[in-house]
């Protein structure tokens, strides 16, 4: 990968020119999804545009010192990590690629949610704490099993190159290790059932109490891009192989659509769990799939 | 942005000792017979978030630092709507010693919505007035005129 093909994948496609709109169109299938269920109209079409907007128009609290400095810098990292996992994703074909770049987009996925944990930190307020507090928790749990997956995934086909896995064709332990995947993403998008961190009215807003205004926005977008980027990555993995671009693109934005609609669906459907179940759900149900899974994986990798 | 302004209301709602009245037609509002989610409105949990304050209650004298307070937390441009005939004009309490009403003498409200409790389509109406406010108010940045503009009569 040349650095034209690089700065194009991040900037164009599926980068920041693509990304962010769909962002916003996730974000209003999420909040359109839940207004369906309850039997609502819900937000019109182009509301997640002017919450943004809206956003970008209103003041922000005074801030000082290094505190206020890390906390205006946590959500830009946070869109900015969540723009290059997005534009790590091999959504055309021969777009190019390196050994071992799905490390790197696992490492950016990564970034947002730490940047949440240190947001919730550094504005020391008490609800921001209780929401990092919680968020370190889910993400040690959800983690495991997430990485266990992806590993399983990569180990099944040999390679850490996210455009060989996306050519390959999927195997059965693959499947395994989409399903393991699926699982995790609620918590790693804070959505119900594990919608811990923000936890609306509970505990205010969680790490984001003491944001307002652009640095709000940000937040909002980095909400999205992860949307992007962790929908995009199921995407690829469950994509059959196709040559042309044009359809790639298509089926890669449909798949994404599907994952997002059921997401979205189960987000409408279920309550909040408490902490405590949430960390024995991911612990005791979901770790032995995952074990499993990779266990599998090297055993069949060995045998071969 | 005074569109995007007028379509994305966020509230924050807060009590100042009300009956739980208009508390729940506020809630009732958000329902689906009513969905004030079709005007961008969303109830946040934090008041820096919000737009609009929402204050329903007589403002008891306990009520009035949290009022300042949180008045001071929301940040502009904002605009205030005080819920039911309480905070307009402490309704059936007046003159009760433990109150430290009405709502306008501790920060400037823009729009009244009359009833003891107000119908939900009232107070969505309310809201959308508000949100109207709010898009003119931040045509003219900095420092908006708190102005207690009554645009609903309020009942006696």
């Amino acid at each position: 990968m040349n650095m034209t093909t690089a700065l194009a994948r991040l900037l164009i496609f599926p980068g920041i020119l693509f990304a962010v709109p769909a962002a916003w169109f996730f974000l209003w299938i999420e909040r359109k999804a839940v207004a369906l269920m309850q039997g609502r109209i819900g937000p019109p079409f182009m509301q997640p545009f002017y919450d943004f907007i809206k956003l970008l128009g209103k003041g922000t609290p005074p801030r000082s010192g290094i505190a206020g400095a890390l906390m205006r810098a946590w959500p830009l990292i946070a869109v900015a990590s969540a723009a290059g996992a997005v534009g790590l994703l091999p959504v055309l074909p021969a777009s190019g690629g390196f050994e071992g770049d799905l490390i790197l987009l696992l490492a950016l996925l990564e970034v947002p949610s730490i940047c949440i944990i240190a947001a919730g930190f550094s504005s020391r307020s008490i609800f921001g704490e209780i929401g990092s507090a919680r968020e370190a928790v889910l993400s040690v749990s959800y983690n495991v099993v997430f990485l266990l997956a992806i590993v399983s995934v990569a180990a099944s086909q040999h390679t850490f190159k996210l455009e060989a896995l996306a050519q390959l064709p999927a195997s059965p332990l693959r499947w395994l290790g989409i399903i393991a995947i699926l699982v995790c993403l609620p918590a790693k998008l804070h959505l119900n059932p594990f919608s811990l961190p923000n936890a609306e009215q509970e505990i205010y807003s969680g790490p984001m109490t003491e944001y307002a205004g652009p640095e709000l926005a940000m937040w909002e977008l980095s909400h999205g891009l992860e949307w992007v980027a962790a929908t995009g990555l199921v995407a690829t993995l469950v994509a059959p192989h196709i040559t042309l671009w044009w359809l790639a693109a298509i089926v890669f934005i449909a798949l994404s659509f599907a994952v997002v609609l059921m997401l979205s669906t189960l987000a409408a459907a279920t309550a909040r769990l408490a902490i405590d179940t949430t960390v024995r759900f991911y612990w005791q149900c979901t770790l032995i799939f995952a074990v499993l899974a990779v266990s599998s994986a090297l055993f069949m990798r060995l045998r071969s | 942005m005074c569109y995007s302004r007028r379509r994305s209301p966020w509230l924050f709602h807060m009590n100042s000792g009300s009956c739980n009245g208009c508390d729940i037609e506020i809630v009732a509002s958000l329902t689906p017979r009513y969905d004030a989610e079709q005007l961008g409105v969303r109830l946040e949990g934090s008041p820096r978030h919000a737009d609009i304050l929402c204050v329903t209650g007589p403002v008891t004298r306990n009520a009035v630092g949290a009022i300042r307070t949180v008045y001071d937390q929301v940040l502009g441009p904002k605009a205030v709507v005080a819920i039911g005939s309480c905070p307009a004009t402490t309704n059936v309490f007046i003159d009760s010693r433990t109150l430290d009403g009405p709502l306008n003498k501790h920060v400037p409200v823009d729009v009244f919505v009359p009833g003891c409790p107000p119908r939900p389509d009232a107070i969505v109406e309310g809201i959308a007035k508000a949100a109207a406010i709010l898009a003119e108010r931040g045509k003219k940045l900095p420092a908006p005129e708190p102005a207690a503009e009554l645009t609903t009569e309020v009942q006696q």
